[in-house]
């Protein structure tokens, strides 16, 4: 579609307040040789229940239907993987269902869980995510992760991913970067600043401390983009627990609420028709009427510089949310930076700059803690957690991984889980002496987005703390 | 290759013959101290995969033809809108389209509107590297299309046309393209 009805574009709506109750991960790691992915998953799902002072045991009482975000299955070589886990977890005879949707995947289990909750299916719902990305060599990865692109039309084109994305890259390289030494600089430093923010997180599998220059000397990819402009390859789980207003208060102190909703566009980028751009609530017509003069050969919308099924899911949630311009509302968030070029298109997407001007979030030091050029915090920093570049991509437990990690800035927990030195320990590392607490101050509100591939699915999942809602309801 | 796997349709159902499935023997993966990890799971295996309505757009490149299709539903908003890739119905109105060849058209007009060079390929890549992806615009046409060039080094904007596999594969990869101004298809292929 190009053009929308109103039914379409009807905002949407849970018919009942749905809260975050708990979050829990495992460790991440390119490969896990001597740990089952069951493992991993009763790490993140023990993690939870103790986040809130229960049982295993305990917390499994309360859940009432599972959603498990499992992408690859060819990757374990096991179907219904779903119901290997559920098993495990001792949840069956508990309803649950498998969702793919590629690199958000995680996202879209949270879609599922908070949308049983908010129906009265079930006051409470567990959504886990996970990966197994070390069951075969990375040739035989890249071919699997290829065939998530059309297997007709592009899969054959040299089964790799790299390909059908970067082309992407090269556009907004082009057009809206135009090539400049300056917005490469400006791309490594997110590279930076993600392996930097890694270092503080015991979860983390790429944590590193490197500079642009180290960025820029990397091995090339697919040019512009370089070794270090792309996110891990990882295993690991993620889960949260969502309910009901009643049941989230009895199960903790503090829920946080959830808003979340989720957009699309064709799986091959080649489909993608010229259109008009849906306006967040923060953007005008006029503030694209020059594009083509400030930017030229960035008329076509989305063309291959925008993401618009990032752009649906923001403009779904902010109004389910009553955000009205991110910078201002939000807090802090999570982004999915498959790759330095795309997490500067999707400041775009949602509306944390306009179309073109995506590089001034980083340029401007708004998206770190401590902004490096004022040294007071950042405007709205951005994946503390190291996200994909840093911290991981274990495909389906990415989306979650991220809210997990909002939620602990928004409990204010965080510096309690990430300076944990018997959770370093556990995980085989030593904590660092010079260990910085990340924690965001007074966190009210946070985003996430879950992204797949080359924009076929986006969620955008919304936190904030029951005090400061920013809808009437 | 005497017992390669081969596939034919014989009153709308699938015949096959040859090998379909091999089974490896499997080996044990250990740590250096000899403790058991898992194991290995080695096997060759073939699908049968039907292109369906789309068959005649990879038949097409055998015929050095690239063919895509155009919506004529009198009552869809968007008449007359050319797809390729090939769509078999119509995104907005869903009516069949009807197919339309779009050699000609590529010849005239066909220019890069991006591009990637890379090395890296996945397991099973047929491509030699380094793979030059395009996508290509075409006028009047709604879509771009995803291919690799063979001959002249990538730019926006730059003007190419089509060649096509001299035995074809019946796959995507038996259209690739040149910079408009060759003068001899790459070996193998045909103008």
């Amino acid at each position: 579609m190009i053009k929308f009805t109103e039914r379409q574009l009807q905002v949407p709506r849970f018919m009942r307040p749905v809260y975050l109750v708990t979050g829990g991960q495992s460790q991440y790691a390119r490969a896990f040789p001597e740990k089952r992915t069951e493992e991993l998953c009763i790490d993140a799902l023990t993690m939870a229940a103790e986040f809130i002072g229960m049982s295993p045991a305990e917390l499994k009482g309360y859940l009432h239907t599972c959603y498990y975000g499992h992408f690859a299955d060819h990757f374990g070589d096991q179907l219904l993987g779903e119901a290997v886990i559920h098993d495990r977890l001792g949840l069956d005879p508990l309803g649950n269902i498998g969702v793919k949707t590629g690199g958000a995947t995680g996202g879209s289990a949270i879609w599922e869980a908070a949308k049983a909750v908010a129906s009265g299916y079930s006051d409470c719902a567990l959504a886990m995510g996970w990966e197994r990305m070390d069951e075969v060599p990375t040739d035989e990865g890249n071919n699997y992760i290829a065939c998530a692109a059309d297997k007709d039309w592009e899969t054959p084109l040299g089964h790799i991913y790299t390909g059908y994305y970067a082309t992407m890259a090269q556009r907004y390289w082009q057009v809206f970067g135009k090539s400049q030494d300056s917005f490469r600089r400006t791309m490594a430093e997110i590279s930076v600043k993600n392996h930097g923010y890694a270092r503080w997180n015991p979860f983390a599998q790429g944590p590193m401390d490197i500079t642009v220059e180290d960025v820029l000397k990397s091995a090339v990819v697919a040019y512009p983009l370089r070794v270090l402009d792309c996110c891990l390859m990882s295993v690991g789980a993620a889960c949260v627990i969502v309910a009901e207003e009643d049941t989230a208060f009895k199960m903790c102190k503090n829920p946080l609420r959830l808003y979340v909703a989720a957009g699309s566009h064709s799986l091959r980028v080649a489909d993608r028709r010229d259109m008009e751009i849906p306006l967040l609530p923060n953007e005008t017509p006029e503030q694209y009427k020059d594009l083509d003069q400030a930017f030229p050969g960035g008329h076509r919308y989305p063309g291959f510089t925008g993401f618009l099924a990032a752009r649906m899911s923001a403009w779904y949630a902010y109004r389910m949310a009553g955000v009205k311009d991110p910078t201002e509302d939000l807090d802090f968030v999570e982004l999915h930076d498959a790759f330095t070029i795309s997490d500067i298109q999707t400041y775009e997407d949602i509306g944390i700059r306009p179309y073109g001007r995506g590089r001034e979030y980083v340029e401007s030091g708004d998206c770190y803690l401590v902004n490096p050029h004022t040294h007071k915090q950042g405007r709205l920093p951005a994946n503390l957690s190291g996200g994909l570049i840093g911290c991981m991509h274990a495909v389906g437990a990415t989306g979650i991984m991220q809210v997990v990690e909002c939620a602990l800035h928004l409990w204010n927990r965080h510096a309690e889980i990430h300076g944990n030195p018997r959770l370093w320990k556990t995980f085989g590392k030593q904590k660092p002496k010079n260990w910085v607490d990340l924690q965001v101050p007074n966190a009210r509100r946070a985003l996430a987005i879950s992204h797949a591939g080359v924009g076929s699915h986006v969620t955008c999942t919304i936190l904030m703390h029951p005090d400061h809602l920013l809808k009437e309801e | 290759m005497s017992n390669q796997a081969k596939v034919w349709v014989e009153k709308k159902a699938y015949k096959i013959k040859g090998e379909f499935s091999t089974l490896e023997p499997n080996t044990p993966i250990r740590r250096k101290d000899g403790k058991l990890c898992g194991v290995t799971n080695p096997r060759r295996l073939v699908h049968m995969h039907s292109y369906g309505g789309e068959a005649p757009f990879f038949a097409g490149l055998a015929k050095r033809k690239l063919l895509g299709t155009q919506c004529v539903n009198g009552k869809c908003e968007y008449q007359g809108s050319i797809y390729i890739p090939f769509r078999i119905f119509c995104p907005d109105c869903l009516a069949k389209m009807k197919i339309v060849d779009l050699t000609a058209k590529a010849k005239k007009t066909a220019r890069i509107y991006s591009y990637i060079v890379t090395s890296r390929t996945g397991a099973f890549n047929t491509l030699k590297t380094p793979i030059r992806f395009i996508d290509v615009e075409f006028d009047g046409v709604t879509t771009i299309l995803k291919s690799y060039q063979l001959a002249g080094e990538p730019e926006i904007g730059q003007r190419v046309i089509p060649v096509f596999r001299a035995k074809p594969t019946f796959t995507i990869t038996d259209l690739a393209w040149v910079k408009a101004d060759t003068k001899k298809p790459p070996k193998g292929f045909r103008f």
